[in-house]
């Protein structure tokens, strides 16, 4: 049953030291507050997964909040690499990061094979690739009834999962729309889930076949307009395209990467003060 | 006579690349390079290409290139937009693509693909971004199309990790191991277009663009080369190719606030 409750009360909450958590969201409502909120709070020994890891991932792996990370693209796109990932598996800094390493079909299906209470998700894939010889999470099964070879994967499990929606309603109803990515199977393969929201609203006004998350399959609920930025949310903000450029001299370098997550995050109160620094920087360079 | 019209090496790839999809063609679009020449080709000869992005839209449309695999403009005007592991159970593995259009960070002369890592797997030197949707396009689509910058850093004798399968380790080798898709058909390069031989399925220099020297080609390959007895020059790019790429390119990146156009 959804609880309204702040951010930092459903972090506080819902996301331990050691647990396995997913914050979903394809290059589109990416929920980067609920990151700096994880961030803030100092988690540690984190199990991370994701699709797509993108600068909130590089902002957790540089902040020491993980150990470990199953995804299956982890870049800056349009842009480059992620500096602070790359320091922690090609260095270690700040703490050596174990890869878990999949495809978008594996891991799309993984989350779904999650969601539907199996324990590996059956694809085919892989094939002629080197992933089997390096990775004792890709494995073969023959199907029954053929004889065909096909992929076997371990399903998704997080202990959490955190998304970011654009409606809420009373209830606690989630809707999300645009790209959708996995969210929605994230959020069923989870023991726990997070939702923060742009809007509430008295009726979700959605079609019968919307995207929708029932208030009863998600734990909390916490408004937090804007807090997809610097990516999107469709209908509400665009992507902060030049922000994405900028994180790749900012995580270039170790120093600059941990003085701005310093005045940035952890000197911040919450996501409300973080925009407001971000917007006077922005103001502050526009100026110069 | 044909007006002389100047242009780079990129454009030429670009170009291309872009004349090899065929109107009508259902297409799974990899971000950067492949979604450039692919949109161009939809404003160009193939106003009906379906192009497919592993994010979610299909049949997208969009007015100016995407930053991200996963930007709106993608999905507004699509013709649907479904969740990710649809795009990838219904759609690509259930036989729908025609042609899967792939980049690459290193590649060898049967085609397969390497953007996980350089170096050893466990103690990279480089880590790349991995996999995304590559493995199972390259082995689920009916043909495979790859655009890549040629060079001894990105062509080379020996991928340090297969991602995503060419034609393995050449002849046959490819249906033996039980891919279904018909493998790459050609790659495109800054310099030249490869097809793969019959028989051997090692890619061979179909043909040369123009300017570029077959001795410049052998430096910039990390294996010993081969070409077609015919091969020829591709053609340049016409002048309307260039206006629609450069318009493209410029609508790009004044709408994502950039300094320089993108690729």
């Amino acid at each position: 049953m959804a609880q309204w409750m702040s951010l930092s009360e459903a972090i506080a909450a819902l996301v331990q030291d050691g647990d396995c958590v997913a914050l979903e969201g394809f290059t589109h409502l990416i929920p980067f507050a609920a990151g700096h909120e994880i961030i803030r709070q100092g988690r540690r020994h984190l199990s991370l997964v994701r699709m797509t890891p993108d600068l909130i991932y590089d902002q957790l792996i540089g902040a020491g909040c993980a150990d470990r990370l199953t995804f299956s693209w982890g870049g800056n796109p349009g842009v480059g690499s992620l500096h602070r990932f790359r320091d922690a598996v090609e260095r270690g800094w700040p703490v050596p990061l174990e890869l878990e390493e999949r495809s978008h079909s594996d891991l799309a299906n993984a989350y779904v094979a999650g969601a539907s209470n199996l324990p590996f998700a059956v694809l085919r894939g892989y094939a002629g690739s080197s992933f089997e010889q390096v990775s004792p999470h890709i494995r073969s099964i023959t199907c029954p009834f053929t004889g065909e070879k096909l992929a076997a994967t371990p399903s998704v499990r997080p202990d959490v999962t955190v998304i970011h929606a654009q409606k809420v309603d009373r209830s606690g109803n989630v809707l999300l729309w645009g790209i959708l990515g996995v969210q929605k199977e994230a959020v069923l393969a989870a023991r726990r889930s997070i939702v923060t929201v742009e809007e509430q609203v008295d009726s979700l006004n959605a079609a019968p076949n919307a995207c929708v998350l029932p208030h009863w399959v998600v734990n909390a609920v916490c408004m937090v307009p804007r807090g997809a930025t610097p990516s999107y949310a469709h209908g509400y903000y665009d992507r902060d395209n030049v922000f994405y450029q900028q994180w790749d001299s900012i995580s270039r370098d170790r120093e600059i990467f941990t003085a701005w997550i310093r005045e940035h995050v952890l000197n911040t109160a919450d996501f409300a003060e973080y925009l407001r620094v971000q917007n006077e920087r922005h103001r502050r360079e526009a100026v110069q | 006579m044909s007006l002389e019209v100047s242009y780079n090496s990129d454009e030429m790839m670009t170009v291309s690349a872009a004349r090899m999809l065929r109107n009508g063609a259902i297409c799974f679009v990899g971000i950067g390079l492949p979604s450039t020449a692919a949109n161009l080709a939809r404003l160009l000869h193939a106003p009906d290409v379906v192009l497919i992005y592993e994010s979610g839209p299909i049949g997208a449309k969009p007015a100016v290139l995407p930053l991200s695999i996963g930007d709106g403009s993608l999905a507004e005007e699509a013709d649907t937009v479904v969740s990710t592991p649809e795009i990838f159970r219904y759609w690509l593995q259930g036989g729908r693509v025609d042609i899967g259009f792939l980049g690459a960070a290193q590649i060898d002369r049967y085609a397969n693909i390497n953007t996980t890592v350089i170096g050893n797997y466990h103690r990279p030197t480089v880590r790349l971004p991995g996999a995304g949707g590559a493995p199972e396009i390259s082995t689920s689509a009916r043909e495979v199309l790859i655009i890549v910058r040629q060079s001894r850093k990105s062509f080379v004798e020996k991928l340090d990790f297969v991602t995503s399968a060419g034609f393995l380790t050449g002849g046959d080798s490819r249906r033996q191991a039980g891919i279904s898709g018909g493998g790459p058909s050609a790659v495109i390069t800054d310099l030249c277009v490869l097809r793969p031989e019959p028989e051997s399925h090692e890619f061979i220099v179909a043909s040369i663009h123009p300017g570029v020297s077959a001795e410049r080609i052998r430096q910039n390959t990390g294996w010993k080369i081969r070409f077609e007895v015919d091969c020829g020059e591709t053609t340049p790019p016409t002048a309307d190719e260039l206006r629609v790429l450069r318009d493209l390119k410029a609508r790009t990146a004044a709408a994502h606030g950039m300094p320089e156009p993108v690729v």
